[in-house]
Order: C-alpha cells, then structure tokens, then sequence
C-alpha cells in the first residue's frame, strides 16, 4: 500500500484518467491531483492508483550523475 | 527501468559506502531514524546497514501506518464488517493487523463478513456504484501518499451522489509523529539519541519538503528528505553523516526528481476541502497524539462511516509481551522482543510491526535473519 511506483504516462483517457506503465505492465491509473499538467511521456509517482506527482528525469540523471562522483567514477 | 535500476547499481552502492565508512569519525557514533516503514523494508531488503560501518547505526521509527493502527480502530472496522448490508473494503495490508482478543478482518472475513481487498480506493466507489444493494465502506489508512485518493473518491462519491459510500476514515499526519519521538522523555533524556532523520520522499511530494523544516529548525535535527532505492538511502546517509560532522541541522532534500519545497498544491488544497484535524488520534506504541489524525469535514457527513453507523468504543488495550510500542519509538529492536520470530510471524503476527510488509519486524523476518545466523556461525 505504501510502495509508490514511478511509472510512464503512455496515454490520456478522458476523466482525469491515464494509462501509465511500469515494466511492460500497464494499467489505468487516476491523475486528478496533478490537475491536468500531465502528459504522454512523463513519469508519475503512483500510489494505490493515483499519479501523486511528476518524477523530473532530468532530476534524476543530475542525482546519478552526483552518485558516479561521490563513488569516484566517470557520469554515465 | 529508468528511475529504478539505476539506482540499485551494486558498484556505486559499494563505493559510496566506502566514502561512508572514510567520512564517519571513528571517535564518535551515529543514529540516524528512517521514520518510514518503506525506508526501513529498503534498509532490510538492500541489507544497507551490512555496508556501513559500525558506529552508524539505523533506528527504525513509527512511519507504517498499519503497524500504528491502534486495536481500538481494528475492533470498531470488524464491528463495522459484521453489521448487516455492510461490505468493507480497504488495503490489503489491514487484513491481518490484529485487534483485540486476536482478531483480525482476515478472520472475520473467513467467518463470513463481506470483506473485499482493493488497490484504489476508486475500486471501493466503483463496487459501491455496481452494488446499489450494499453500503460500501472504504477502510482508509495512511499518510499524506494515501489521503489525497481518499479525498479524490469522496469528492467523487458526492460528485455522483452516491448513498451507499462512505469512508471509515484512519489517516494520520507524519510531522506529529516524528514530533512525538522528538518529544519523548526518553528522547529528551538521551536514552534515544538521534542524529538526524531519513524524512520521507513520497509524503513529501504532497506536503513538500516545508512540512519538515521545523525539526532542524526547533530541534537542530539534521532532516534529509530521501528516495527509496538503495542509492538514495546511501547517500542521504552521507548526507548526514556530513551534516553531523559539521555540526550542522539543515533540511536537504535528496530526492529533488520527486521533491520540491511546496509539494503538490493541488492535493493539499483537496485534502484541506474535505479533512479536518481531529483534536487527538491513538497510536499504538505512542499512544494519544494531539491533532495527528484527521476526519471528514460535518459537510461530507454523509460520506463518513464514523457518523454514519454506530461503532463501539475502543477497549483498554490488554498488556502483552509484544514489544511493538518500543520498537515503533526506536527504543526496541526487533530481535530484542522475545515473541518475534516463536509466537509471533508474519502468518500468524501479534504485533502489527509483523504484519505489514513496512514494519520492523516483518522486514527483519524476511531479510535479516539470514543474515544474523551467518554472523553467528562466522
């Protein structure tokens, strides 16, 4: 109940619904607290079926990036 | 899966612990809290406190909202469940969390009552719109991630008129709980010290990192609003083992791909709609906290179980040699409860910190006791 997913928003249905994925699997998901700025493409952090908030790749690939070098390595 | 394997890379978790155990002063030790119960099952299943050297150690709080669901709540949701017409629906989690006399709804529902798992709380209004016939209660539970659904369907039950719905309302708040362990007389007598905090990063994305920057501000707590993968966990705990060396107490956020300081505005504006303080919510293991908890609004009485049938009052809860009460205020470990693991398991749990897959217990059942008997014949 607790574990939240980050899944890909892969279509828009109507009433504040959308299909997202996570690996391969997918499945309707409600998208009323992100009050419409959503899109095909970004990456939603669901729990017990509701996009709480956008995931930022670019967010992301900044954190990895910081990760490779506190470990010492090259960004990938 | 970008966002998820990246961030369980063996190599880098490896190196970045080594950069832990080169920070970490071998004169002094550390206690850090992960206040969440999905940080702590990471913490177990990624065996992250294996990595890190001896002097850090990790305290497991109070944040699984099953686990601190009080025997008062369970009774009154099996009460609620035998009433004729009356079919409960809630997370899959709450089945097994045991009331009074070692009772659960998993039970009850063998015994006969209507009692249905659901993943969303839309599936308990959609059941309700597809069975005129029943009144439908949804057995809401959970912080600041799940209350924002639970007001979605209840504007939604309104929006549709629905007469048959309503909501046995659980929901608690997360800064009044690590309030409360900050508080402690053993906090403040030093029998728990802590030295900074993994704050959550999905209730965070509700409430925004704000909701927590008055534990460096009012305690000097060191805060790090941290993801949930092993990666994150990492290196929010360099983060603090920073911070402490420093002397600092700051909130950082380290999930900022989820995490910002306001949070989702949206969801707070609907859970202020349809959701009010209660005055004091019970805990089990922290007991009576004030305005931890929150109700239906008097205009969404229609849809509030709590008005709308009668429930019985909770019972003192009977003294047992469950630890679970230590272990959700970090004074306790798993290990040191001497039911864990005999009479207490996962299929057949005492305590509520066996039964959610977020709780202490379970997550030490399932991933750490492997590894203690290897420590024990090594």
């Amino acid at each position: 109940m607790c574990l939240g997913l980050p899944m890909i928003v892969v279509e828009l249905r109507p009433g504040d619904v959308a299909l997202a994925e996570y690996e391969g699997v997918r499945k309707e998901v409600s998208v009323a607290l992100l009050a419409g700025d959503v899109a095909v493409g970004d990456f939603v952090l669901v729990h017990v079926g509701f996009a709480l908030s956008k995931i930022d790749p670019e967010r992301a690939r900044e954190t990895l990036a910081l990760l490779a070098e506190i470990a010492g390595l090259e960004a990938r | 899966m970008i966002l998820v394997d990246e961030f369980r890379d063996r190599d880098v978790a490896l190196r970045i612990a080594r950069v832990i155990g080169a920070e970490a002063r071998p004169e002094r030790s550390y206690a850090f809290m992960e206040f969440c119960g999905g940080h702590t099952h990471a913490i177990f299943r990624y065996a992250i406190e294996d990595l890190l050297p001896a002097n850090i150690r990790m305290v497991h709080g109070p944040g699984c909202p099953v686990c601190v669901l009080p025997i008062g709540r369970i009774d009154a949701a099996i009460a609620l469940a035998g009433q004729p017409g009356v079919t409960l629906c809630t997370y899959g989690d709450v089945l097994r969390v045991p009331g009074s006399h070692r009772r659960s709804l998993l039970k009850a529902k063998a015994e006969g009552a209507d009692i249905r798992v659901v993943y969303s709380p839309m599936d308990a209004v959609k059941l309700a719109q597809a069975s005129p016939d029943r009144q439908v209660v949804f057995l809401a539970v959970g912080f600041e991630t799940t209350t924002p659904p639970t007001a979605v369907v209840v504007l939604e039950a309104e929006r549709l008129g629905l007469a048959n719905f309503s909501v046995f309302c659980n929901h608690v708040l997360t800064p009044p709980a690590i309030a409360a362990i900050l508080d402690s007389p053993e906090a403040q007598g030093g029998a728990l010290r802590l030295d900074g905090i993994i704050g959550p990063a999905h209730v965070s994305a509700v409430t925004g990192s704000r909701a927590f920057a008055r534990f460096p501000r009012d305690y000097g707590q060191p805060v790090v609003i941290t993801g949930f993968e092993p990666l994150d966990v990492l290196q929010a705990i360099l983060m603090l083992v920073r911070q402490a060396n420093a002397g600092r107490g700051e909130i950082e956020n380290q999930f900022t791909r989820g995490v910002t300081e306001d949070g989702n505005r949206h969801a707070q504006g609907l859970m202020a709609r349809v959701f009010e303080s209660r005055e004091t919510f019970a805990w089990r293991g922290l007991g009576q906290l004030p305005a931890s908890g929150i109700r239906l609004r008097p205009e969404f009485a229609a849809w509030d179980a709590e008005r709308r049938f009668s429930l019985p009052e909770p019972e003192a809860e009977p003294p047992t040699a469950c630890r679970c009460g230590a272990i959700l205020r970090g004074l306790a470990r798993p290990a040191d409860c001497r039911l864990f693991g005999t009479g207490c398991t996962p299929d057949n749990p005492i305590g509520a910190c066996m039964v959610s897959s977020e709780g202490a217990c379970a997550a030490e059942w399932a991933y750490g006791r492997a590894r203690h008997r290897g420590k024990e014949t090594a």
